[in-house]
């Protein structure tokens, strides 16, 4: 295994079924103000009667390596992280906004408290070699945190041989998080 | 990368770990409830319970949300009456209980203990039914029983010889093909149950979902069959059609344990998948590819029994229906088929003597269940009974009976007004408390001791310790000191140990545990247990027969039908919906209705009515809006609800989740969030086999503001 490590995500749609343990996991993990959250759920429903398809997710901060956040950030307190996540640094944010205006994800709010806040990946319980509040509590492990530089893991190896896409690509933005699609068949 | 390591993590941070088992639904999953500061901070799945697994679901984690609704109850109250008016006053709690022990004395001397029924849901209620069956009262109703798992139980036992389970007796892991009958895993966050399905799905299960709405579980199925209500036992009869007609069903299982084939064969030979077509809605090639894809994964395949299974009133024999479409494939006991989980061996607690009871069993129905103390009356025979004056007072534990009671709110509420005495146990200010005369407030399953729970059957049964995290908040109190409490001032010796914490060790100590052991990790786990059957072993099963029963004698002989019929439900009137119910993952009901934490999403907030956008353009809803139902007695909504204008859902239909619509204003959040389905519940259909009650017979049409 590496010793540098880098985080993400693999998301498995097939199995979500978008009941948002997630997101209340992460908001007293992280003690998220009311009225806010840093992830999401999403239940996305195509067709006609009796044609339909679904699809659920559970979105948050794409953690990309290319972050307009960071690039944006006139005073730093976005930046990467050695771990490959992106990180705020609450002390050295202004609450100006321009990380909320640049995320093409939308993953970002600012806190009461006056500074722009998002999903930081748990970067307290990885120091501590433990999941995601999300991934730990997902009853159906839709969410599954990977180690990009880890070549055993095991969540990298649920891609492979499905359809697996990223979001926004074309914003250029390399996102860490991967989307099992829920198009696939079961036991792809 | 470790997961679920509760203790590990919290230790560095200066918190404590509390293991327990959550009381948000029946599923009973084990918690780990962590502490800091001496608030409990998060609740988390617990690593050590089967039914959990490390995992949760959201209602699980808003534990914190129930503990500190600043709603709660904080005192007892009494009802005071003056000058016309009546209104609540803070009462001690010694005030209170001598109060309510005076006024049950006095009821049952004057009218006997047939006249006080005790209405229980939640696990607190087993010190009250102990104190109450000391006191010589012996009507316990679960309205549970009524509306949901009843049919289920019974109907499953009147054929295999014992009831569905909870989790249900299915082994869904490493089965290949599903059927669902209208069962929403995913909006039912049955936690264990969806780790499986999950599990399964990416083992390869594929899932059939027979449903009038695309449920999310329909999201996820190789085939969405959008079935017309109330046509169930039609589909199951066709595919038990094809299924003999085409030889696709095991011959040598059916012959060697079954009894009725021919009597089966008698009823569905009419039901071609042609006819079936126009009843359901489904087209008959596809009922014939379903029957055989069912057919060619057997015996890695089954239909769920589903929860809530009483519908219309033949619900019993719906799920015979079910569990007959299993036997004929030869599931049972067979990996990816019918299991019958073990429970964990626990001795019950030493009986102590009370009063001869008149009946143990007081439902009038001849199929009703007769081996549960706990449940000896069904519900609504409670409320009719009280309608008749027979019974004069309820002591009501849990039950929000205007929003629960399946005889709909009126009819609930005309009972509560003819009783001589109504005590409410509760946690928060429910509906129900409003029109108690006496309301103890209970401390939350987080702040509480109760019995061991050893009611679930599992892979590796297991038994479950709840204990406080935190101390009592307010002036509530536990249901064993509450129930303790009234023993004492009843005069009633001899029922409880001194402490809970005497009476769980000794219990514990039985099985060569101790309640300081159990303390640790919150549960007992056994080893796995023997699922499936040996090659060549013989079946027994504690049917009247000993075979698995496809006719059933004794349903003949009390003059019901041996083998499930069809029969057609009421088509609504011109303009009028079906309501269809179920719920949201993150709020159980009256449970969560208040709990600001959960209600904190926008999708959590108010429940919807779903509409097929062809009928939303005939009576011109726009996606939405606000409106008010009207049923077909002519009931209105008393607060509006929004319009959801969706694919999902046929046009004969509409959808609400159950729960919404709360018009107790001391209910400060939910008051007025989303409309009442229980409101809208005028016409119930009773199933004379088991005296459960189905409420699917209630059509809806749309009001808009004047």
């Amino acid at each position: 295994m590496a010793d540098k490590k880098n985080y993400g995500m693999v998301i498995d749609t097939r199995v979500c079924v978008a009941c948002s343990a997630c997101v209340y996991a992460c908001k007293s993990e992280n003690s998220v103000p009311e009225g806010y959250c840093r992830d999401w759920v999403v239940q996305e429903t195509n067709g006609t009667f009796p044609k339909l398809s679904m699809e659920n997710r559970s979105e948050r901060c794409q953690h990309c390596a290319k972050a307009p956040c960071v690039i944006y950030c006139p005073t730093g307190a976005s930046h990467y992280s050695e771990d490959g996540t992106v990180q705020i640094n609450r002390y050295r944010c202004t609450g100006c906004k321009a990380c909320l205006a640049a995320c093409p994800y939308d993953a970002r709010y600012v806190h009461p408290k006056g500074f722009a806040d998002k999903c930081s990946l748990c970067k307290h319980r990885l120091d501590k070699g433990l999941e995601t509040a999300c991934a730990s509590v997902c009853p159906t492990t839709s969410l599954n945190l990977v180690d990009f530089n880890d070549p055993e893991e095991k969540a990298l190896k649920m891609m492979n041989g499905k359809e697996v896409y990223r979001q926004k690509k074309h914003a250029g933005t390399n996102p860490s998080l991967y989307w099992i699609s829920a198009r696939n068949k079961p036991g792809a | 990368m470790l997961s679920g390591t509760n203790n590990a993590f919290a230790e560095d941070n200066g918190e404590k770990v509390v293991y327990s088992f959550c009381e948000h639904c029946f599923w009973r999953c084990g918690i780990a409830a962590h502490v800091r500061n001496g608030k409990i901070c998060k609740i988390t799945g617990s690593e050590h319970h089967p039914l959990s697994n490390g995992k949760l679901c959201p209602r699980g984690t808003g534990g914190i949300g129930q503990i500190y609704d600043p709603d709660r109850l904080a005192h007892p109250l009494i009802r005071e009456r003056k000058g016309g008016q009546s209104s609540f006053r803070k009462a001690s709690w010694d005030e209170a209980i001598t109060h309510t022990a005076e006024k049950l004395y006095r009821i049952k001397e004057k009218h006997g203990p047939e006249a006080i029924a005790m209405l229980h849901h939640g696990y607190g209620y087993t010190f009250f039914k102990e104190m109450f069956k000391a006191f010589g009262v012996n009507k316990f109703a679960k309205p549970s029983y009524d509306f949901c798992c009843g049919p289920r139980r019974q109907g499953y036992e009147m054929t295999y010889g014992h009831p569905a389970g909870t989790p249900e007796g299915i082994d869904i892991i490493n089965s290949k093909y599903l059927v669902f009958f209208g069962t929403h895993y995913g909006e039912n966050m049955h936690n264990t149950a969806v780790q499986e399905i999950s599990e399964g799905i990416r083992r390869g299960l594929k899932i059939i979902v027979f449903d009038p709405r695309f449920s999310t579980l329909a999201g996820k199925a190789e085939k969405w069959l959008p079935i017309k209500p109330g046509t169930d036992i039609a589909m199951m009869q066709a595919l038990m059609n094809v299924l003999i007609s085409e030889d696709l069903y095991d011959k040598e299982f059916v012959a060697e344990n079954t009894v009725g084939f021919d009597e089966l064969w008698n009823e569905v030979q009419q039901m071609t998948p042609e006819k079936a077509a126009n009843i359901t809605d489904i087209p008959a090639d596809e009922i014939r590819e379903v029957a055989r894809s069912y057919a060619s994964h057997a015996p890695a395949a089954a239909v769920h029994p589903g929860r809530r299974t009483q519908w219309y009133a033949d619900g019993t024999q719906r799920i015979r229906t079910i569990a007959i479409l299993n036997a004929l494939i030869g599931n049972y006991k067979m990996p990816g088929g019918i299991v019958n989980y073990e429970k964990f061996k626990l001795p019950k607690p030493d009986a102590h003597p009370h009063p001869h009871f008149e009946k143990e069993v007081w439902s009038k129905y001849p199929f009703f269940v007769k081996t549960q103390s706990a449940n000896t009356i069904a519900s609504h025979e409670v409320v009719q009974q009280t309608l008749e004056e027979e019974i004069k007072a309820w002591f009501v534990y849990g039950v929000n009976v205007p929003e629960t009671i399946t005889l709909g709110r009126k009819t609930a509420v005309e009972a509560m007004q003819k009783l001589d005495f109504l005590v409410a146990v509760d946690t928060l200010p429910m509906e129900v408390t409003g029109y108690a005369d006496i309301v103890l407030p209970e401390c939350t399953y987080l702040e509480r001791y109760d019995d061991l729970d050893d009611g679930r059957p599992y892979r590796t049964p297991f038994v479950t310790l709840r204990q406080p995290v935190v101390e009592p908040m307010f002036d509530s109190k536990p249901g064993n000191e509450i129930a303790r409490m009234m023993a004492k001032k009843l005069e009633l010796h001899g029922i409880f140990e001194d402490s809970v914490e005497t009476y769980l060790d000794k219990r514990l100590k039985k099985i060569g545990s101790s309640l300081e052991e159990v303390k640790k990790t919150g549960v007992l786990v056994s080893k796995p247990t023997d699922l499936y059957r040996k090659p060549g072993e013989k079946l027994t099963f504690k049917t009247p027969s000993g075979k698995i029963e496809l006719a059933s004698a004794q349903l003949k002989a009390a003059g019901f039908d041996a083998v499930p019929k069809y029969i057609k439900h009421p088509d609504p009137p011109d303009g009028y919906y079906r309501i269809l119910t179920g719920r949201k993952p993150m709020l159980t009901f009256g449970r969560t209705a208040n709990n600001r934490f959960l209600n904190e999403l926008p999708t959590a907030r108010e429940n919807e009515i779903w509409v097929n956008p062809r009928i939303a353009q005939k009576h011109t809803l726009s996606h939405g809006e606000y409106i008010h139902l009207k049923n077909q007695a002519g009931i209105v909504s008393e607060f509006p609800i929004k319009v959801k204008v969706t694919e999902r859902i046929r046009e004969d239909s509409v959808y609400m989740v159950h729960g919404y619509g709360h018009y107790y204003k001391k209910l400060k959040w939910a008051y007025t969030k989303g409309a009442s389905h229980n409101q809208l519940i005028s016409k119930a259909d009773i199933d004379k086999t088991i005296g459960a009650v189905g409420f699917q017979n209630n059509f809806v049409t749309f009001i808009k503001e004047a």
